[in-house]
């Protein structure tokens, strides 16, 4: 019997990717009766679900984030690496080096098997497990990062860029906008790694999903609240905030700050310049251009789907080494990324206030 | 490690706002990188340095070689700047280990290097670099750092990080070449004072204080000496064996845009004066001037329509003897005797102006119409030359400004400290729009003249009444009057008003003024015939 192709039994509905013979969304942008989760990202975990199947830690995020009665009517944790069958569909999950339980969803129907990535990179991040390759038939894969000019330079590097900041500048707080969740435990992690072991301050938005990575075991050093701290002990300090925080009005309170944010996007000045940024760190949690393709090479899948982000590029990039690309134009993904561009993330708005 | 070094401060200096962290960038570079690549590096940023070996279609050809021409015009399409494009889409070559290029390395070679083999070693040193690196390295060969620091800034930046006064260091710095050894010695404390004999050296000008009409009782009007205070650029001309230089307020040399002037200092001195674009003996407005100004290099037709003069007020040597110490009225009188006897063309004498009291001084001040006179120079008859701004020798006395009712129609955030702060106001004026109605039309952008308390409350007012996002950018809901004063009007092709203000800035929010009742663009343009317009209001 021929497999059948991937198309016809994996479709783009408008609520998300949608198995049929399985019967889940992966990632569904409203509400469905199960769905199956790759990262708790607000753009990627959102509530009202009936079932979800998703990691443990990724099931112990939407908990945190969207509280026990929205984040689900019946939470299924699954490891990385465990099988099970739904209707005749094999899923099993594989790290997706994204955040901290962040897996890559492999399906398998009548011999055909399909990777849904969901967001990922291909650095090595302290705070969660590394990126697995799954080969298979069709990978479907983000591009946020999908132009040549975005390749990431080591972490490493920027937060040495950060440290020498605060040599230059001891009077002055060192205020880093990043995500709630994965960049923040990421960067904190990486700044103890380069011994930085004073306390880290962290904006009220920020504490929740912290005190989560260390009861999951990402131990993080000691960490202080930044809204209780006076201005002249926020004096050469590091504090950690949302994205929409430092440039506004919460940052008044802070010692002549200096504005760093962390981010992909702030590879390109002019990203930089219009956030008002002083120091822009490039430290990303998606993969970048060298990691897109290099991971559609490993996968060895002859058609890869692209499901947000920049498609033109890599899609016309994977046509020169004859691989069969296709643009699904999912709405509503790469939101929580994009709110660095000109707008406000109403999310950590509305944490920010609480 | 020179270039990644020097493209992190390129990259700390675009981003920075604040001039003290500026400073403090540069205290660093000065305290962390070795001979001669610290000295290099200083010139490149204040443009000493500028190569222009390498043009932008070099660069071009390069990047076509190696990349996919679909991706280079989604991401130039994506980046916006074609230099930061290559900077970032150049591909590593698989194999290169080669340490980066040193600045100093890469600044010789491109002095050394025949035209033909350009762009091979650009090339070589790109795949050496980073993305960072590469941005800085390109903006380099280019010519065109652009970081916002001006030689003055580096010099004040030398000064705090040696300990010694600013004055010290102007007066040897244009004795001094790139890579600037002996210069970095003696701040160090390991050599001699360079000593600049016989070339030409910007000397620091002496500066006024504003004067407050509460501190006039306290002048004796037969001390004093008095001036038109001309709306032009203060100049320092330096002539004699060793060469002709005219200089800007900060000490940048700017004779490159003034040739007419350069040719016309035939003579052996140093000049304190008010560069001007001058037609048959009257001074035209600012605006002119500013056609000619940060130009390398100008047309004659340039030269023609705006003919550029100097009108002298200070003689600080003449020949090879400092008159710096000598009172004022010594030195004016050598001034008018040296004019008398070397009748420069271009140039001629900033008239004195003769008053009984200071009653009287206020009213020729009140009575002055020209545009081209901002208000009255006030000068201690016994004031030595001196360098810098000190009390109580040099007034200024600026005429009161003028005024609209303006309203408020966009608001920006600032930067550094006012990042938090919408903080840059557009404000506009009624006029017709054509179909019976009115409309507003913006007048200009005011980002100064406010308390922080009325910061404060226009920062909560713009919040609370956004009805539109651009970006930054807000506009709000057409209701708030500010009252606005400037120095002049002038007209303008280039603003949608026809009309730009000179030094706009907030003077009072007028809650209590509805926008119906704010002034029309009618009002503006009184004011820019001539001041008479201001009684008739």
């Amino acid at each position: 019997m021929r497999t059948p192709h991937p198309e016809t039994w994996l479709r783009t509905t408008p609520a998300g990717l949608h198995c049929l013979p399985g019967g889940f969304h992966i990632d569904p942008v409203r509400p469905v009766e199960r769905a199956v989760i790759t990262h708790g990202h607000a753009d990627h975990a959102r509530p009202g679900h009936g079932a979800v199947l998703a990691t443990p830690e990724t099931l112990a995020i939407m908990r945190a984030r969207l509280g026990e009665e929205r984040a689900g009517g019946q939470l299924q944790p699954i490891r990385y690496g465990e099988r099970l069958v739904q209707d005749g569909v094999r899923i099993w999950l594989r790290p997706a080096g994204h955040v901290l339980g962040s897996a890559q969803i492999c399906l398998e129907w009548q011999g055909s098997r399909v990777v849904v990535s969901g967001d990922y990179k291909r650095r090595r991040d302290p705070t969660c497990a590394s990126f697995e390759v799954e080969p298979c038939d069709v990978f479907v894969t983000e591009a946020t990062f999908g132009l040549p000019v975005f390749r990431h330079p080591p972490p490493e590097a920027e937060v040495a860029k950060l440290l020498h900041s605060l040599a230059v500048f001891p009077e002055r707080t060192h205020v880093i906008g990043c995500y709630a969740l994965g960049k923040c435990q990421r960067l904190i992690r990486l700044l103890r790694e380069a011994g930085w072991d004073r306390p880290i301050h962290l904006h009220g938005a920020l504490a929740r999903l912290c005190r989560l990575y260390e009861e999951l075991g990402v131990s993080l050093g000691e960490l202080r609240p930044a809204t209780v701290a006076d201005k002249a002990a926020l004096r050469g300090a590091i504090v950690l905030a949302p994205p929409s925080a430092v440039a506004d009005r919460w940052a008044r309170r802070l010692a002549e700050p200096v504005v760093a944010l962390a981010s992909g996007w702030m590879r390109v000045r002019q990203r930089a310049k219009s956030r008002g940024v002083e120091l822009p760190l490039v430290i990303s949690d998606h993969a970048d251009w060298d990691e897109l393709n290099e991971t559609i090479d490993e996968v060895g899948a002859p058609e890869v789907w692209v499901t947000h982000g920049r498609d033109d590029a890599l899609v016309h990039a994977m046509a020169l080494r004859g691989i069969r690309g296709r643009a699904l134009h999912l709405v509503g993904l790469g939101e929580e990324d994009e709110e660095l561009a000109p707008g406000e993330p109403p999310e950590a708005l509305v944490e920010g206030e609480a | 490690m020179s270039i990644p070094a020097f493209a992190e401060l390129l990259e700390r200096l675009v981003f920075t706002p604040g001039r003290l962290a500026k400073l403090a960038l540069l205290k660093d570079w000065f305290t962390t990188q070795l001979d001669p690549d610290r000295g290099v590096g200083l010139a490149a940023l204040t443009e000493e340095l500028a190569f222009t070996a390498a043009k932008p279609a070099l660069i071009r050809d390069m990047v076509a070689a190696r990349t996919d021409p679909v991706l280079l015009a989604l991401s130039y399409d994506y980046v916006g700047d074609f230099a930061e494009t290559v900077a970032l889409i150049w591909p590593a070559q698989a194999g290169t280990n080669a340490p980066p290029p040193m600045l100093s390395e890469v600044v010789e070679a491109l002095e050394l290097t025949p035209k033909a083999e350009l762009p091979a070693l650009i090339a070589g040193w790109l795949d050496r670099l980073d993305a960072s690196g590469r941005l800085a390295l390109i903006k380099l060969v280019t010519g065109g750092l652009r970081v916002g620091v001006s030689g003055r800034m580096a010099r004040i930046a030398l000064a705090e990080w040696a300990g010694r006064p600013v004055e010290e260091i102007e007066e040897v710095w244009h004795g001094v070449a790139p890579p600037y050894l002996p210069l970095f010695r003696w701040l160090e404390g390991k050599g001699p004072k360079p000593d600049p004999r016989e070339a030409p050296v910007f000397r620091p000008l002496m500066l006024a204080h504003p004067l407050e009409d509460a501190d006039v009782a306290a002048l004796r009007p037969e001390e004093w000496r008095a001036e038109w205070k001309w709306d032009g650029i203060r100049v320092q001309l330096t002539a004699g064996p060793g060469g002709r230089r005219l200089w800007s307020r900060g000490g940048e040399d700017i004779s490159g845009a003034f040739p007419e002037i350069v040719e016309a200092m035939n003579f052996h001195a140093v000049l304190d004066g008010e560069l001007l674009v001058i037609r048959d003996g009257v001074v035209a407005p600012f605006a002119d001037l500013q056609q000619r100004l940060n130009r390398k290099t100008v047309t004659t037709r340039m030269q023609r329509e705006f003919p550029a003069g100097v009108r002298l007020y200070d003689l600080l040597f003449e020949g090879a003897e400092d008159l710096r110490p000598l009172p004022f009225d010594e030195r004016r009188r050598r001034l008018e005797d040296w004019m008398e006897r070397v009748k420069p063309a271009r140039m001629d004498l900033s008239p004195q102006i003769a008053f009984a009291s200071f009653a009287q001084l206020a009213e020729i001040r009140a009575g002055a119409r020209a545009a081209s006179i901002e208000g009255l120079m006030l000068k201690r008859a016994d004031s030595p030359y001196v360098a810098g701004r000190v009390k109580g020798l040099w007034w200024k006395w600026k005429r009161d400004p003028l005024s609209i009712d303006a309203v408020l129609m966009y608001a920006q955030r600032g930067h550094g400290k006012r990042s938090s702060f919408y903080s840059d106001y557009t404000f506009g004026l009624w006029r017709p729009d054509g179909q019976g109605g009115e409309e507003l039309v913006p007048v200009g952008k005011a980002y100064s003249g406010y308390t922080d308390a009325e910061l404060a409350w226009l920062d909560r007012w713009i919040r609370n009444h956004t009805i539109a996002r651009f970006g930054p950018v807000r506009e709000v809901e057409k209701s708030l009057v500010l009252e606005v004063i400037f120095d002049a009007a002038q007209l303008s092709t280039r603003h949608k008003s026809g009309v730009a203000l000179r030094f706009p800035r907030i003077a009072r929010i007028r809650t209590d003024k509805p926008a119906s009742e704010a002034d029309r663009l009618e009002n503006l343009m009184g004011f820019v015939a001539g001041r008479e317009a201001l009684a008739a209001k």
